[in-house]
């Protein structure tokens, strides 16, 4: 009994480790091509604008709440970045960098508006960031008139198709990302305070942490990293395209709960959130190597999603 | 006579769990309209045992006999059809329901329409069953406006409309104050003159030597003592439960100083609290007791600012102070345990050394990242000092008994080194042997200078522990004794509003 508890345990903690793993199996045995270094690049580069939304997810969905608008955030802030770099809307034109910056600052913003409205006005976290996504897709749909923006500055294009030493650069932002949110989580008070408040808010408050800091600081994290995968995004697409924004938001929580991240706050880790968006990305790959058509996919997604969840369950019922 | 029936008899019980051997071939058995009483320690295996007579868990070995038959206890549903009912410590009712639909739930009765229900029936049905208990509760109200002693007679009186006649209750009294266990046990005597079986699991001796007719004790998952109560005193019982002597329940040695350390002056927040003030000393143990709901938890979080004063004055050392957040309150030295440590005192989630540490991150981070070499020697000279039993400081909370938990809270609080230290409940649920440890511990503080205020339902407690002792009610201090003078019997005349009225 005492084994196949800690077999248990170790299933619950490495699910997510076990699945991807077994996806890289099967595609290897089914194609050659999946375990090469190109391909596996392929792989971090297509999972990396999920991946970097899921970075702030992970903070919001620690304190227990979650954010529904990182995908469109993330195309706004991509637009409006845009609209500077090229001129279009605005009239003038900052340069790349500004640019960038002050899409980055919009992102910041507006995941802090969501948190003021969640800690100052007492929005379910839920409601607040279901009325950002309308209010994000509205923005972004008045300034393009729902047609992209083409036309960016070859330095813009840079950060989602350029690479440095051979690794794209979504990929390298992804790493630095990750490796940096790891650190703030795991390393910082700040990261203490964040399972704290998921575990209990009103002990976290009794425990004289301000909570409401601590929560908003989560959603603005949320806001920031939504705002990096839509900039990257654009510079992948080389131009901001209103309306690819509809499954970020999905697939970013997907990305969570398939690293084990509790949707009660609290649990989770950021490897293991990377690992949720890997899977994910090696399953859309993979499939499309081995020739399965785009509709079907979804179908085996949703499969692989209920095995992991299952998986999940089954490890941590109690005797 | 039917007092001899045997009702229930388990032989032979044994459990074993991963790494732990819960319950070694215990026997018990239980008459018809006897109240038995179950005593041991934290971990001694009292709750496996009642888990396993209504099938919450199966036991290894042993065989459980109800009224001479012999049967097999799948789970609690079963059980509950074969009689048996557990009333839980931690309430298991819904608040957003009313009375009656609580009783009744999974089982309302139904209109010829049958998936309608009918709500006439079942208040009515619901009236006569709490006539039959002698309990004047509304079945219409939501049980959300009771008080947590009501909530607990509508649990009661929902585990009997199973018609049990086996009604184990574990710790029922730990939320109580003295009038509402007087209610309760009035309670059990009714059942027990219509012929049902009651085990009684209680950490508060003077309950047990109260209430019930025989007396059965574990140990480590043995059954080391069983006896009618008449036969033993409190020491035996402690003796058999420990396994060893304790020297003094409430050892007493700490002297107040003259010098104050915090003083309230009319504190006032709507019905909570109409005009609060009291001085607390360096080196003083003051008690507060009172009646749950008579604002004693609302002056700890009133002091503690974790809820907003109307009016009211607070002086720390002297010196006026505004304190509108528990930040600003552990920016002056003030701590506060809260009453449920599950709720609010405890990270489950996060390991020891977080638990311990969280409070004092200022200390112990350098520009917002933390130090873990020392963090990790606070939290190890606390799991030293307070003689905390955990295989690693790395330990989750979650798997931790329930009086180590509550010595990782007071360790929590300890870490920041308070001037004052507000006490809510700090014993309730924690075996004999940890209480006194925790007693002890705050002797050694109060001897240190801490001043504390510690609220406590029992009164044993309060007398024991406590240099002075204020007494609440209806949201007003209605009493104040010193120790030598306080007795249980003036308490609780204050406690009742006896004392201002007459």
């Amino acid at each position: 009994m005492a084994k196949e508890k800690t077999f248990n345990e170790f299933l619950r903690n490495s699910s997510a480790y076990l699945i991807l793993l077994g996806l890289v199996v099967i595609f290897t045995t089914l194609t050659p091509r999946f375990l090469s270094l190109t391909n596996l690049i392929n792989v971090f580069l297509q999972t990396s604008i999920v991946a970097l939304l899921a970075i702030g997810q992970t903070f919001v969905m620690l304190t227990g709440g979650i954010d529904l608008s990182v995908g469109m955030v993330g195309i706004c802030c991509g637009a409006i970045a845009a609209g500077f770099a090229t001129g279009y809307g605005f009239g003038f034109t900052l340069g790349t960098y500004p640019a960038l910056i002050l899409g980055l600052l919009l992102g910041a913003t507006l995941g802090g508006i969501s948190g003021l409205l969640i800690v100052l006005g007492n929005f379910p976290p839920f409601v607040a960031t279901l009325v950002m996504m309308a209010i994000a897709q509205g923005i972004t749909l008045v300034f393009t008139q729902g047609r992209p923006i083409a036309g960016l500055p070859s330095s813009f294009i840079f950060w989602g198709s350029g690479s440095v030493g051979g690794i794209p650069m979504p990929v390298l932002l992804l790493v630095i990302g990750v490796v940096l949110a790891y650190f703030l989580l795991t390393c910082t008070s700040f990261g203490l305070y964040i399972y704290a408040i998921g575990g209990n808010k009103e002990m976290a408050r009794l425990s004289g942490i301000s909570a409401r800091k601590v929560e908003l600081g989560a959603y603005i994290i949320s806001g920031l990293t939504a705002a990096l995968g839509g900039l990257v995004l654009t510079g992948r697409l080389a131009s901001a395209q209103p309306n690819v924004g509809e499954g970020l938001n999905l697939d970013s929580i997907a990305a969570c709960v398939l690293g084990g991240t509790s949707l009660f706050g609290g649990k989770g880790n950021m490897l293991k959130t990377l690992v949720g968006a890997l899977i994910m990305g090696a399953l859309a790959n993979g499939l499309n190597l081995i020739g399965v058509p785009s509709y079907p996919q979804l179908v085996i997604k949703g499969l692989v999603f209920i095995a992991a969840v299952t998986l999940y369950i089954v490890s941590s019922r109690k005797h | 006579m039917a007092e001899n029936q045997v009702s229930l008899e388990m032989h032979g019980i044994s459990k074993s769990f991963p790494g732990v051997q819960a319950l070694k071939e215990v026997d018990l058995i239980l008459h018809r309209g006897e109240i038995l009483g179950l005593v041991g320690e934290n971990g001694a295996g009292k709750s496996t045992l009642m888990n396993i007579l209504t099938g919450i868990l199966h036991s290894d070995t042993g065989i459980i006999t109800l009224k001479g038959k012999p049967v097999n206890i799948e789970n609690p549903r079963q059980a509950q059809i074969m009689g048996i009912s557990i009333i839980h410590q931690e309430l298991s009712v819904l608040p957003n329901l009313t009375v009656g639909q609580n009783v009744f739930l999974g089982r309302e009765p139904r209109l010829p329409i049958h998936f309608l229900v009918d709500w006439k029936n079942l208040y009515y049905l619901a009236k006569e069953h709490f006539k039959k208990l002698n309990l004047d509760i509304d079945p219409h109200i939501l049980l959300s406006e009771l008080s947590v002693a009501q909530r607990q007679m509508v649990e009661v009186a929902r585990a009997l409309s199973f018609k049990a006649d086996i009604v184990v209750m574990d710790e029922p009294t730990s939320t109580l104050t003295e009038m509402e266990v007087k209610n309760l046990f009035s309670l059990i005597h009714t059942l027990k003159e219509q012929g049902i079986s009651i085990v009684f699991i209680s950490h508060r001796l003077e309950e047990i030597f109260r209430i019930v007719d025989r007396v059965i004790v574990l140990r480590d998952g043995v059954l080391v003592g069983s006896a009618p109560i008449s036969q033993v005193d409190p020491k035996q019982l402690v003796m058999m439960m420990v396994g060893r002597e304790l020297k003094e329940m409430f050892p007493k040695e700490s002297l107040p100083q003259k010098e104050k350390v915090l003083s309230v002056k009319n504190l006032k927040r709507g019905k909570d609290l109409k005009g609060v003030s009291f001085d607390l000393h360096r080196g003083e143990i003051l008690g507060l007791a009172g009646l749950v709901g008579s604002g004693r938890t609302f002056v700890a979080r009133a002091i503690f600012g974790a809820d907003p004063l109307e009016e009211g004055e607070i002086w720390i050392e002297g010196k006026k102070v505004q304190i509108r957040s528990p930040q600003e309150a552990i920016s002056y030295g003030i701590s506060f345990l809260p009453e449920d440590r599950k709720a609010q005192g405890l990270f489950l989630k996060l390991p020891l050394s977080s638990n311990i540490a969280i409070t004092d991150m200022k200390e112990l981070s350098f520009l917002g990242i933390i130090i873990f070499k020392k963090l990790q020697e606070l939290a190890s000279s606390f799991v030293n000092k307070l003689k905390i039993r955990t295989p690693s400081i790395f330990q989750i909370v979650r798997n931790l008994s329930g009086g180590t938990q509550q010595k990782v809270v007071l360790a929590k609080w300890l870490a920041l080194k308070p001037k004052v230290l507000i006490l809510d409940e700090p014993t309730v649920g924690i075996d004999v042997a940890t209480k006194a440890e925790i007693h002890a511990l705050m002797n050694g503080l109060a001897k240190e200078g801490v001043a504390i205020l510690m609220i406590s339902s029992e009164l044993p407690e309060v007398l024991g522990v406590s240099d002075r002792i204020l007494v609440m009610h209806e949201g007003l201090i209605s009493g104040e004794f010193l120790r030598q003078d306080a007795t249980q019997d003036k308490i609780m005349l204050c406690a009742t509003g006896g004392a201002n009225n007459g």
